[in-house]
């Protein structure tokens, strides 16, 4: 059992208690909302979209400290990336926090979001750091229903 | 050959829960004699299910390794055994619950089953467009999405009973609902999510004014309190095995022989029958005629061995015991910063529902399994209950009448821990 402390992270609590773009973003081009049924948490991701590249991105919703510490760390890493590039990061993230070291796996070029790191020692909580992700892909499709991660 | 397990004999529990505590008890209970993370188990997740007594695992041991057989078919020794042992169960429900009659005890999956049972065979066979179901707004899923299916396909109406801040029906209300539509009254009588005591016998004689039928979702209420049927004067009772120190996939459906008698079956197949050509089959007599299908037989014994446990020791004890550990865990969260209980009803049993201010239930649970203590955090199955109370989830811990002292001082010293992580 891996400690305590490598699932909450200052960095993670930080972003818990001051979550960033945590917003509704006015101009938004695309919209998801996500839902883990398991806990009740709760998350909208609005994208501006120019072209391919995503230039604004804010969320909104409630959730326990791993939910809403991933969607604003997220929301921090996406700003001027590419669609491409946003879908290989939620993969590179999806691999780290299932303990998946195959392929892509590799955390390297995660950079901030490597803290999310621990979260796979702890199964019941991949769902919670990946909800903001599996929304955002959403978005990214530009599919209107409802992620659920259930 | 297999050694039965420690039994607790009356003499035993003399002065068990009362004078010497419940040490001895714990003994009859192998999963608790372990370490998570390191740290001793303190299991609070009771209302979720309940830990099984060796003398629960050892009859279903005994059952599949001496006695299985398939029930009601046979003309050998084996399954003449077995049809005693299911059968026998069946008369240990009925006394449980003192239902005057043994047809009058159904065996089912769970609570969730017998509910169902009663939605698709009472409710579809007697809804008519206009008509009204009444369930309260503290039910749990189970006791509001059969009613939904039923009711959307009859063109019926939910009504809800509304609640108050602490986590009580508002009785006037109820009052005010029944009307010549309700067509079934069903409401859960220990609350799940709340810990509410709901005042069933008023709620019962409310709707037999009117002649209309009451069900209660006793799931709740099982291991805590002591349950006479006919003294509650309630048509329908259900409530689950497993969280009766009994397995799982195992439930009752009690319900008066006159109600049931009228009821078409709920599924069709074997054992239900007692003739069948191809143009009509004629219908067993209650209960088979509600039990299609080879019946979950080592669990039915199972449950049986559970409630001759339980009534050993005795639910009365089991309540009183369990009152004194509820306000002294009330007394140990109040005390604690930020942390706010839900469902503040003034009768209670077993759950100690709660929220602590800025810290999401899920992290709660985390956190506090990392100190070996086991609680639920989420939605307890009533969504609503949630909504109600304007929150998204809750961390909630609840007992049995193996929990000690020393447990709700786990949890409490668990939660200090929680609010210094997130300082």
């Amino acid at each position: 059992m891996s400690d305590l402390s490598e699932l909450y992270q200052q960095v993670i609590l930080d972003h818990y208690k001051r979550p960033r773009n945590f917003k509704r973003l006015p101009d938004a081009n695309r919209k998801a909302e996500g839902h883990n049924p398991l806990c009740g948490d709760e998350i909208t991701v609005y994208l501006h979209l120019d072209g391919d590249v995503i230039t604004d991105v804010s969320f909104e919703g409630a959730g326990c400290a791993i939910s809403k510490a991933s969607a604003s760390m997220m929301t921090a890493t996406l700003k001027g990336k590419t669609k491409a590039e946003a879908k290989l990061l939620f993969d590179k993230f999806h691999k780290m926090v299932t303990g998946n070291r195959e392929g892509t796996g590799d955390p390297a070029g995660l950079g901030k979001l490597e803290v999310f790191c621990g979260v796979s020692e702890f199964p019941v909580r991949v769902k919670c750091a990946s909800l903001a992700w599996h929304t955002l892909n959403a978005a990214l499709d530009g599919k209107n229903e409802t992620v659920s991660t259930e | 050959m297999i050694t039965p397990g420690r039994q607790v004999t009356e003499e035993a529990c003399q002065d068990c829960l009362v004078g010497s505590g419940n040490e001895r008890l714990r003994q009859d209970f192998p999963a608790l004699r372990q370490k998570v993370h390191g740290k001793p188990l303190v299991y609070l997740d009771n209302a979720a299910t309940s830990q099984k007594p060796q003398v629960v695992i050892d009859t279903i041991a005994r059952y599949y390794l001496s006695e299985n057989s398939n029930v009601h078919r046979g003309v050998h020794f084996l399954s003449d055994l077995a049809t005693q042992a299911y059968e026998g169960a069946r008369i240990r429900v009925r006394q449980f619950l003192n239902a005057t009659h043994d047809r009058e005890i159904i065996f089912t999956r769970g609570t969730t089953d017998s509910i169902n049972l009663v939605a698709h065979s009472f409710g579809r066979s007697r809804l008519r467009a206009g008509d009204e179901i009444l369930i309260s707004a503290m039910e749990h899923h189970s006791n509001i999405v059969p009613w939904q299916m039923v009711c959307e396909e009859k063109g019926a109406r939910l009504r809800v009973i509304p609640i108050n801040d602490a986590g009580e029906l508002i009785l006037e209300e109820y009052e005010r609902l029944l009307s010549d539509r309700t067509k079934l009254v069903s409401v859960v009588y220990v609350s799940n999510a709340l810990g509410t005591i709901n005042p069933v016998r008023q709620i019962i004689a409310l709707a037999h004014r009117r002649g209309i039928p009451v069900l209660l979702d006793g799931a709740q209420a099982a291991p805590h309190l002591r349950v006479d049927v006919q003294e509650l004067d309630c048509d329908f009772y259900a409530f689950s095995g497993h969280k009766l120190f009994g397995p799982t996939g195992t439930g009752i459906l009690y319900g008066r022989a006159d109600l049931l008698e009228t009821m078409p079956p709920y599924q069709g197949g074997g054992d239900m029958i007692s003739a069948v050509t191809f143009e009509k089959t004629i219908y067993n007599s209650l209960p088979y005629k509600f039990e299609a299908g080879t019946p979950h037989i080592a669990g039915a014994i199972g449950l049986g061995a559970a409630i001759d446990y339980v009534q050993r020791i005795g639910l009365d004890r089991i309540a009183a015991y369990e009152h004194d550990l509820l306000a002294y865990g009330t007394g140990l969260l109040s005390a604690i910063p930020g942390l706010r209980i839900i469902g503040t009803a003034r009768e209670k049993a077993g759950v100690l529902s709660f929220v602590l201010e800025g810290i999401h239930a899920h992290d709660v649970g985390t956190i506090l399994d990392h100190e070996g203590v086991a609680i639920r955090a989420g939605h307890h199955c009533a969504m609503p209950v949630m909504k109600r109370f304007g929150v998204p989830a809750t961390a909630r811990a609840s007992l049995a009448f193996y929990n000690t002292r020393e447990d709700l001082e786990a949890l409490a010293k668990g939660l200090h821990k929680v609010n210094e992580v997130f300082a």
